[in-house]
């Protein structure tokens, strides 16, 4: 229950540490939104070149929760696509392994939208 | 808030005195203080993404379908907290902390639809939706691709 707890702390720590030098050493043409579009790229060109591979193994949900985890799948996606069916892998497999979690972020995303109101 | 009409204000300071007074006043940054509570937030919120993909494959999925479920359920948690105002609290003081996770990422998403709701269900809600996720889709989804068609070529 309680395994690679410590690691994902760390390893997570550090990933988000970097987003908060971005955004503090660059201040302010670095927004919230840059940094996630910088990680999500980031991300996957590091799991393209196999360098984000070894931080999902050390790190586990530490380097799969930040954004950059989430370029990480889809390079990964569009790569072992490409293996199965040459170049039209190139296209589908990045969204097809990160279905799950663009399906999750607009459906629960438009609910809590439609549910809740903004405070102040 | 700027009106060209109004008065110049008559005390006498310079362009450089001012920008001087300015710096002198502005809080220094905080960036040692901003980086150890972005090491503290993100860690604690990636400990909990670890606990619940523990929980799946104790429940019994394979390793990567339960970092996958996980994800998903992060991102849950992150879209209620913000429809709660919560997660805008935890921003507040954690800064990078609360935006590199997923659960960000699901901040980004509701904070503006809700926000825009008056707007109608479409313009507002449907369209607000994807102000920080359309980018980071555009750009994560065309990576992808590039890096599809690379591996493409190479292998």
């Amino acid at each position: 229950m309680f395994d690679m707890i410590i690691p994902a702390f760390l390893v997570g720590g550090t990933i988000c540490v970097i987003g908060q030098l971005l955004m503090d050493l660059t201040k302010p043409s670095f927004t919230p939104a840059h940094v996630l579009v910088s990680f999500v790229s980031g991300g996957a060109i590091l799991g393209a070149l196999g360098l984000y591979e070894p931080l999902m193994k050390i790190g586990g949900a530490g380097a799969s929760i930040p954004l950059s985890g989430f370029g990480y799948s889809l390079a990964k996606g569009a790569m072992e696509a490409v293996e199965k069916r040459g170049i039209m892998g190139a296209f589908s497999g990045g969204v097809e392994a990160t279905a799950v979690g663009i399906a999750a972020a607009v459906f629960f995303g438009y609910l809590m939208s439609v549910t809740f109101k903004p405070k102040g | 808030m700027d009106d060209q009409s109004s008065p110049k204000p008559a005390i006498p300071v310079t362009p450089e005195k001012y920008q001087k007074l300015t710096e002198q006043y502005t809080p220094k940054p905080t960036v040692i203080k901003n980086v150890v509570l972005a090491f503290i937030v993100g860690g604690i919120i990636c400990s909990i993404g670890q606990i619940i993909i523990n929980l799946f494959i104790s429940l019994g999925l394979a390793r990567l379908e339960a970092s996958t479920a996980a994800t998903a359920t992060m991102i849950f948690i992150g879209a209620l907290l913000t429809g709660l105002g919560i997660y805008d609290e935890i921003g507040k003081f954690a800064g990078a902390g609360s935006i590199v996770p997923v659960t960000g990422f699901a901040n980004s998403i509701v904070s503006p639809a809700m926000e825009f709701r008056r707007e109608g269900y479409v313009m507002g809600v449907g369209a607000k939706l994807f102000t920080v996720a359309g980018p980071v889709l555009v750009y994560g989804i065309a990576t992808s691709i590039v890096v599809g068609f690379a591996y493409y070529l190479l292998h």
